[in-house]
């Protein structure tokens, strides 16, 4: 394997972070899921632990979607359990952010109705919405005239309202899918630091896909490297860079060989397929 | 070449008034057949103004309202029942097809021998026709909504009934929209129709056929041109309408 990779490389489909990570929040056991004659996944065991930022990256097509819909809920396994610290999805309260902000906001109504909509299904006095809103607006340190509608905003406003959307139940998972993949550049950094912010604040439990390595490698605590066909986890990287990270973070030592790493095992998992 | 600002969409209108004032002139057509637009305005403001014209412009403007109202009360509820299930859907699509495609004015026969030759025939046939386009542009409208909206809504943890009020309803309502002013033109042309033909004393089609048998021609163009401003108002009012209540629309 790669010379100078962190000392935390596991045998292929090793199923688990590495010990001492802490309690387990997301316990996958046996996961089995097909479309059709494509085998996306297999037998899949992984444990998430809690209060981790985990960035999931693999090739195209191998099943990260897939992976946190069915664990979100808008997929339903051929077979395999899926816990929350022991609890079932719907007992948990977590949120969801999509890659694509523009379908996935409600354009009907202004942003902040879109924010405090998720929080007419779980009794909460209608006083206290607008509070959790406000709280939640001045944590964050939002700018944003809220009163818009979606359409009005640009796509990285977009985006943080729609990130708004699902932290204002103050949930203990957070599923990411390429969130900030349709943004420019410059947004993009934004946002990046905006989230790490957020994740730092609240150490909510955050899965995140991307399909950018630095991106990916700069957020998170736990890189996860999948294969394709069915899917297995190739590698389960520690990023031990202390937060918060900078742009100066990314010309680092340890951030440019971890990222090295990475990549040489994606290359292999990908030629391998 | 928008060099009259606002006022491009006038110079077709001042161009056709031209080319008919010149037609009239040189009389390409007979005197009588073909008044002068003078003439026809004349006669419009003549009925307009406390005329027969008025009386049976507000009863075409009757029959078709309540023509449209009833058609949006079936079809879209009936759109978003059938557009929320695929399979149900699927298995009345062609049923709802063919009946759409059948021209209404062949069951004007179908409906007078129910109804009999009185008002409720002409609004009957016409809240048919309407209903029918209504119910498939609010059900494409519902199965076409944005997968990634439906989910958001699942996510946060709406309950199925929750999804549809609270998420596909709003998707469909540009697509009802289209419904409604497809409906609205149609459900018109199926009123004139009906004035004209079926027992009628009032209504614009009467207005057009009675007096052409009468060979008031000013009268006839004058009743002509008012049935075409109505169903140009009916089709601007839904615009502005769906302006002002679906702003997301396009966006
Ligand atoms: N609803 C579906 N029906 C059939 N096949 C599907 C469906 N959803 C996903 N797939 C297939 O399953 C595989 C995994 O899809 P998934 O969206 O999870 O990939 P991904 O890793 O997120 O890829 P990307 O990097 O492109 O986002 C793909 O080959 C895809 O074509
Ligand atoms: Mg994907």
């Amino acid at each position: 394997m790669a010379e100078g990779a962190p000392a935390n490389l596991l045998a292929t489909g090793t199923p688990s972070p590495p010990a001492g990570a802490g309690e387990a929040h997301i316990t996958i056991r046996g996961l089995s899921k097909a479309f059709g004659e494509a085998v996306i996944y297999d037998g899949f065991d992984l444990d998430i632990p809690r209060g981790r930022f985990v960035s999931v990256f693999g090739p195209n097509g191998c099943g990260k979607s897939t992976l946190i819909n069915l664990v979100a809920g808008l997929l339903e396994a051929d077979s395999g359990t899926i816990r929350f610290a022991g609890k079932r999805l719907r007992d948990t309260n977590f949120g969801y952010v999509f890659q694509n902000y523009r379908e996935a906001l409600f354009p009907w109504m202004r942003s902040i109705d879109n924010i405090r909509y998720p929080l007419k299904f779980r009794n909460i006095p209608r006083a206290e919405r607008s509070e959790r809103v406000e709280r939640l607006v001045d944590r964050l340190g939002v700018t944003l005239d809220l009163a818009k509608y979606p359409y009005q905003l640009s796509g990285g406003q977009q985006q943080l309202v729609s990130i708004m959307r699902s932290l204002v139940i103050e949930p203990e998972v957070l599923f990411l899918d390429e969130p900030f993949s349709a943004l420019d550049y410059e947004m993009t950094l934004f946002m990046r630091d905006q989230l790490q912010a957020l994740f730092m604040d609240t150490r909510t439990t955050m899965v995140f896909v991307s399909h950018d390595l630095e991106e990916a490698v700069y957020l998170a605590d736990d890189v996860m490297l999948l294969s394709r066909g069915p899917a297995e986890v190739a590698d389960y990287v520690t990023v031990g860079i202390p937060r918060p990270r900078t742009a100066a973070t990314i010309s680092q030592a340890d951030f440019v060989r971890i990222k090295a790493h990475c990549l040489d095992v994606f290359q292999k998992t990908v030629r391998g397929a | 070449m928008d060099r009259f600002g606002p006022l491009t969409p006038l110079i077709g209108v001042v161009g056709l008034l031209v080319v008919w004032q010149f037609a009239y002139w040189v009389e390409v057509v007979d005197r009588v057949l073909l008044p002068s637009p003078v003439a026809m305005f004349a006669a419009v403001w003549h009925g307009m103004t406390g005329g027969q014209l008025l009386l049976d412009f507000f009863r075409t403007v009757e029959r078709t309202s309540l023509s449209i109202l009833y058609a949006g009360l079936i079809g879209i509820p009936l759109g978003i029942a059938l557009g929320s299930s695929i399979p149900v859907y699927r298995s009345v699509e062609f049923v709802v097809d063919f009946f759409r495609s059948t021209p209404a004015s062949a069951v004007f026969p179908l409906f007078l021998a129910i109804s009999g030759p009185g008002d409720a025939t002409k609004i009957q046939v016409a809240t048919f026709g309407a209903s029918l386009v209504i119910l498939f542009n609010v059900a494409y409208g519902v199965m076409n909504a944005r997968k990634t909206r439906l989910q958001a809504a699942q996510v946060m943890g709406a309950s199925r009934l929750r999804v549809l009020t609270d998420v596909m309803l709003f998707e469909s309502l540009p697509q009802t929209f289209v419904g409604l002013r497809n409906g609205v033109s149609l459900a018109l042309i199926i009123v004139i129709v009906a004035e004209m033909f079926i027992g009628s004393i009032d209504g614009l089609g009467h207005n057009v056929l009675d007096n052409q048998m009468l060979f008031e021609m000013p009268r006839m163009y004058a009743a002509i041109f008012v049935a075409g401003a109505l169903g140009y108002g009916f089709n601007l009012l839904f615009l502005l309408i769906e302006r002002r209540y679906v702003h997301w629309s396009g966006r």
